[in-house]
């Protein structure tokens, strides 16, 4: 398996590191609530189709990467950096 | 025999090898198997099951039968296809499973017990009593099964693995190939022709064609010099690929030849990686047998392969040769035997108006029907309309048609489409994203279709990448159609074989289907066909077809099983190549290792690196004397520990205090500069995930530290949080691990030694417990921190690696001249267990702050990551099982790691269950053994008697719950 | 102490693998908004320009090499004090073990070891790139037409060592790639 990093071109798989989904970028506001959190820590759709993973380029240039894969044909169809695509869900100290 | 021409081998170069104990002569060029043939051998094995002889089959990396094990000592590889051996002088190869000779074979008389040996008969016996299985069916069945056998020693051979990156890797060297290269490499693309065989070529090696007015291998031969000379093409021969994978990526494994891996340093095999843009398959098409009563016999093969043995290595496999067809393949081999002089006994053409120019017995409409011969053939059985007759014969050369050469395809779930024109499976198209198929692959027989077909590809290929296509015209040769009549078994009452190796035949198909097991992928499992080292190529059609025959249906309504990597075995040593010994993982070293080693201390694995255990003295005889005596020699005196593999990340920057707070529970952007603080960091779910300690050296600079073994994982984790959440917060972070050697100095005489190297003396007053900063240590810039692991009065100092080796010898110096010195994971172990401290034992993922005690870290001023997960009712519930510490108050005095706690009185079972215990150490400080584990609402329960029982061992030991921090809860020692 | 100890260079089938001592090894990160400032003033200071993701721009004894997102290497000078107004600096002199491979064929040891496409129309001189190689963070640079400039951790150096050297005398062994 191949992934384009944005910055560092074609690379193999085995310089990436998989987290999982990018949900994991939609961090909830604190007081969201119960369930928003446990989907949020706990709840992942498998779909038969395109998902957008998050992938962190270990072994080259350190940048996390937004990846939309299809997980029946395997087809990556976008890569984006995951610092491009992130709201600021930190605040300044919140 | 060997027989008049030129073939491919040098006859003036002869070869000596031995074949079960006895010396032979072949050719340079030969094979084993072509040697063997050529030295009238046609024995070669056993098959698997009912031990019936068996000869050669194939001449290629299809063969099912001619398994034999080459070499000796740790060198012995097992199950080598002799097809695929390349003769070398000295080259030693053995039969396989027969015993005690491959001629006479007792295991043989499991082919008397064949009524009782079909199909799933594993699935019906050895079953009861059942007690019998492990002792005695398992045993036997054991030793009866499997092919060759390893050496059971260590191998000493090299591998090697190597990457290829390439505009168009085309598979497959034949008449296809060679043109679809030609013509990609002539239009400048970087080419990778790939080659199974040692010589390009393919079929045209084994036929007597003609190309472009000369010999089909001197036309390869010309095509090859061209491509040779092009920078870019690279030609890999004895390279097999094996997989398709995503993305353009394929797998290859090359055999390096005997000669050249026999050079020093080189290895045996190596495996590609081949990363392509695009790929044409041109792999070629694998004949079929046809199954007929007693088709397995020595001496019956398939019919290429006959032409093969006779054009390339001119080996005839008999004096007299039968021909049985139903294509016009029976026809060409019975004329190469004829021009090479060797007697046809027969030409059987399935075909009803079939007819021939050649001077043989011709039976058109016939079928050969038995055989006889038990070490090898004598005559078949040919039935006509008129009824049996029987011909003498000492090879029968066998023609079913050609199966397209698929697999490569099917590797990412595709399956083949039925070409009923053809009688065979093709590839379906797409199936591999950026791969296409030219030639014999896909269903064109005729060598100008495939060489035509070559150029159309690639050509479509340049057009597809933007590619000006160059002129390149399709040489001159044979066109002929191919004219099949399908026959897959012939009828009859006894057994026919389809699956050579694991003994599958016709019959054993029928009695899958009558019992129900219809589906292609049953019958595959039920019976074992396909299912051996050749994974099918010999029998999955006509097994199939038998099947789809049986029950009713078409062969596309009945479908095929699908095919996986590897497309031919791969030996471990090729895929995990590179990873033998050193290579497994590289060894990570710290600047004191050398004087560790020196010193005697033997080096555990701390993931990578390499730390010492202890260091021992002279009369120390066992780790325990050497391990208390650290411990009290750094109580009592000073040590010096090397911890320059701890995670250590220099951050910076305007947001660098409110991104710490972001991923400690606790408060960093208050911590004064020159001050040190130690942090919990937790998982989004609540969890702790790591602690450390983190110093201020500036305004914007803090200087994180991580326990050795999550140091990648907290690195990873940063990033995340600041690119994936925070990315609007102005902070860089480096790991410098790798730039600083740090030690720790600790022990009442730390300072003493301390002040020894460092350019300006420090006290207490200028330098407090928890401060931090720059320092000159030894004449160089360096960083001090007043921290303890130990709970003594305890310092780590900083230089740049290149000082360490130094710095680590001074500091031992001088503290040796103090009645101190170096010591090492064991009993810096101890002693912080003694001081209640905990490690990756106690934070081992499924414990929160709350658990540990540290609840009240989490700062309640502002978000952190976890904090709102670590608020779940259920983590906090005091229920949960809490840090405590434990100590022996009964006549056993063993504590173990792992082992779990229940009340007194309570049985030990799950549902009993108090706790366990993480850590256990015995402390030199307090004459007893101390652990560290979790309780059931354990801080509560401090004072209170508790029963450890260790299951395994069986050791059981009455407790008293203490505090965990035994050692100097008031932490004067720290601060003195 | 260097991290191969001062090795001396090893040659093996028309291929020399040498240790190299780059001087000062510094990261430089710029901050938020800053990259811009930053480029100017390490042109100004060290002669070279900000290099863009896989390049190194510079020559030998004063180099800036891509290291990562928004992140360089600076390898020789001891870095402009300037520099740290717009960038985090970091040492990272002890950090590194510098080998160069030099030779024919050291594309094809490399091979071997990485899974970077070096083919000479793909990575030329002055490409950089951030990798693995066999199991090691790696940067691997091109710094002529057959010599490439490689650094892994100080504390795998004798990895390095031992993973390159088995390498050539593969490559080595076989005449031809």
């Amino acid at each position: 398996m191949r992934i384009t990093c944005p910055l560092c071109g074609a690379r193999d798989r085995r310089e990436f590191y998989y987290k999982g989904d990018a949900v994991a970028l939609d961090r909830p506001d604190p007081a969201a609530g119960e369930a928003a959190w446990d989907d949020y820590v706990h709840n992942r759709d498998n779909p038969a189709g395109p998902t957008r993973e998050l992938w962190y380029h270990e072994s080259g240039c350190s940048a996390w990467l937004v990846v939309t894969r299809d997980t029946r044909t395997h087809e990556i169809s976008g890569v984006d950096l995951a610092s491009d695509l992130a709201a600021d869900v930190a605040g300044a100290g919140a | 025999m060997r027989v008049a021409g030129e073939g491919l081998i040098n006859r003036r170069r002869r070869v000596e090898f031995t074949f079960d104990g006895r010396v032979y002569q072949g050719v340079e060029g030969d094979t084993l198997a072509s040697a063997l043939l050529a030295n009238d051998i046609r024995l070669i094995g056993r098959s698997f099951k009912y031990h019936r002889p068996r000869g050669l089959l194939t001449a290629g990396s299809e063969e099912p039968n001619g398994l034999v094990t080459t070499g000796r000592g740790a060198g012995q590889e097992p199950n080598m296809r002799a097809t695929m051996v390349e003769l070398f002088d000295g080259l030693q190869a053995r039969s396989q499973n027969a015993w005690p000779t491959l001629d006479f074979d007792l295991m043989a008389v499991n082919d008397l017990a064949a009524p009782f040996l079909g199909a799933g008969f594993y699935y019906k016996t050895f079953m009861w009593p059942a007690k019998f299985w492990e002792k005695l069916y398992e045993p036997v069945i054991r030793r009866a099964a499997g092919l060759g056998a390893l050496s059971m020693r260590a191998n000493a051979d090299k591998y090697e693995k190597a990457w290829a990156h390439c505009d168009l890797l085309v598979i497959g060297a034949g008449p296809a190939g060679l043109m679809a290269a030609l013509t990609a490499a002539r239009a400048g693309l970087d080419v990778v022709l790939a080659e199974e065989d040692t010589r390009t070529g393919g079929r045209l090696n084994a036929e007597s064609f003609e190309v472009d007015g000369v010999p089909g291998r001197v036309w390869a031969e010309e095509v090859t010099r061209e491509l040779v000379a092009m920078e870019n093409v690279r030609i890999l021969t004895r390279t097999t690929v094996t997989g398709a994978y995503d993305h353009g990526t394929y797998g290859a494994l090359e055999r390096l030849s005997p000669w050249d891996a026999a050079k020093k340093g080189a290895p045996r095999e190596c495996f590609w990686r081949i990363v392509a843009k695009r790929a044409v398959l041109a792999a070629g098409a694998i004949e079929r047998p046809i199954a007929f009563q007693n088709n397995d016999r020595p001496g019956i093969m398939n019919a290429g392969a006959v032409r093969a043995y006779m054009n390339r290595w001119c080996v005839s496999p008999g004096q007299s040769v039968a021909v049985f067809g139903n294509n016009d393949d029976a026809h060409r081999t019975a004329a190469d035997l004829l021009e090479a002089g060797v007697h046809v006994s027969a030409l059987v053409d399935a075909r009803h108006d079939a007819v021939t120019s050649l001077d043989v017995p011709f039976y058109a409409g016939a079928q050969v029907c038995n055989s006889e011969g038990r070490r090898g053939l004598e005559a078949v059985s040919i039935a006509t309309a008129s009824g049996i007759e029987k011909v003498k014969a000492e090879a029968l050369a066998v023609s079913g048609g050609w199966n397209p050469t698929v697999h490569l395809t099917c590797h990412m779930t595709g399956r083949p489409v039925w070409n009923a024109e053809i009688a065979a499976f093709v590839p379906q198209p797409g199936a591999i994203p950026g791969l296409m198929t030219a030639g014999a692959c896909e269903g064109v027989f005729s060598t100008r279709g495939c060489l035509e077909a070559g150029v159309r590809l690639a050509s479509a290929v340049l057009e597809d990448l933007g590619v000006k296509a160059p002129k390149v015209d399709v040489p001159g040769a044979e066109d002929s159609d191919y004219d099949i009549s399908p026959l897959w078994a012939v009828p009859g009452k006894g057994r026919a074989w389809l699956d050579f190796q694991n003994d599958v035949t016709v019959k054993d198909v029928k009695q899958a289907a009558t019992e129900n097991f219809r589906s292609v992928e049953h019958m595959k499992r039920y019976t074992t066909q396909g299912m051996a080292t050749d994974q099918g190529k010999n029998s999955n059609v006509a097994a199939l077809a038998v099947l789809a025959d049986v029950t009713g249906r078409g062969i596309p309504e009945t479908g095929t099983t699908t095919f996986r990597p590897p497309y031919v075995p791969v030996s471990i040593a090729a895929l995990g190549a590179g990873g033998q010994g050193k290579g497994f993982a590289p060894q990570r070293f710290t600047t004191s290792h050398a004087a560790s080693v020196e010193r005697g201390a033997p080096m555990i694995e701390a993931g990578l690196w390499y730390r010492p255990s202890y260091f021992p003295k002279d009369g120390e005889r066992t780790w325990r004397q050497s391990c208390d005596r650290e411990v009290g020699m750094v109580r009592d005196h000073v040590g010096v520990c090397d911890v320059s593999t701890l995670g250590k990340i220099d951050i910076q920057g305007p947001d660098a205090g409110a991104f710490l707070d972001y991923v400690y529970t606790n408060l960093f952007s208050t911590l004064k500069v020159g001050r040190v603080r130690y942090g919990l960091m937790l998982r989004e779910d609540g969890h702790v995930m790591d602690d450390g300690t983190t110093a201020r050296l500036g305004e914007t600079h803090y200087v994180m530290t991580t326990t050795t073994a999550a140091a990648g994982e907290v690195m990873r984790h940063l990033e995340f949080v600041h690119q994936g959440l925070c990315p609007q917060m102005d902070v860089r972070f480096v790991s410098v691990t790798e730039q600083w050697a740090q030690f720790a100095v600790a022990g009442p005489k730390s300072r003493e030694v301390l002040n020894g190297v460092l350019g300006e003396a420090i006290d207490d007053e200028s330098w407090p417990f928890m401060s931090c900063g720059e320092a000159t240590v030894g004449g160089v810039k360096g960083r001090l921190f007043r921290i303890s692991f130990s709970g003594e009065h305890a310092y780590e100092v900083a230089v740049p690696a290149r000082y360490g080796a130094a710095l680590f010898s001074e500091l031992v110096r001088r503290a040796e001249a103090l009645e101190g010195g170096p010591y090492g994971m064991e009993a810096l172990n101890v002693l912080r267990i003694e001081k209640g401290f905990i490690t990756h034992a106690e934070i081992h993922g499924r414990v929160t702050a709350f658990d540990i005690g540290m609840g009240r870290m989490v700062s309640q001023k502002k978000d952190c990551i976890g904090k709102t997960m670590a608020a779940r009712p259920g983590l906090t519930d005091e229920n949960r099982e809490q840090l405590v510490g434990l100590k022996p108050v009964g006549a056993v005095k063993q504590l173990v790691a792992g082992a779990h706690l229940f009340n007194e009185g309570d049985e030990a079972v799950r549902t009993n269950d108090q706790g366990y215990i993480t850590s256990v150490a015995f402390s030199p400080t307090f004459g007893h053994v101390l652990a560290m584990g979790f309780l059931k609402n354990g801080r509560a329960r401090i004072g209170e008697r508790i029963r450890m029982v260790e299951h395994l061992k069986g050791v059981q030991t009455l407790c008293e719950v203490i505090d965990p921090v035994q050692f100097d809860p008031e932490g004067g020692r720290v601060r003195g | 102490m260097t991290p191969l100890d001062g090795m001396a260079p090893l040659a093996i089938g028309g291929m020399t693998l040498s240790e190299v001592d780059l001087g000062r090894l510094t990261s430089v990160a710029p901050y938020k908004g800053r990259d811009a400032a930053l480029g100017k003033a390490l042109k100004a200071a060290h002669g070279m320009g900000w290099p863009e993701p896989n390049r190194a721009t510079g020559k030998d004894g004063a180099r800036a090499i891509w290291f990562g997102q928004r992140m360089a290497l600076l390898a020789g000078p001891e870095p402009a004090a300037e520099l740290a107004e717009h960038a985090a600096l970091t040492d990272q002199s002890d950090a590194w073990t510098a080998v160069t491979l030099e030779g024919p064929g050291a594309a094809d040891v490399l091979a071997r070891l990485v899974p970077l496409d070096l083919r000479p129309g793909v990575f030329a001189p002055g490409h950089t790139a951030r990798t693995e190689l066999q199991h090691m963070m790696a940067s691997v640079t091109k710094t002529g037409e057959a010599a490439f400039l490689i650094l892994v951790f100080r504390s795998m150096a004798q990895t390095l060592l031992h993973d390159m050297q088995t390498a050539m005398e593969g490559v080595a062994a076989r005449g031809r790639p």
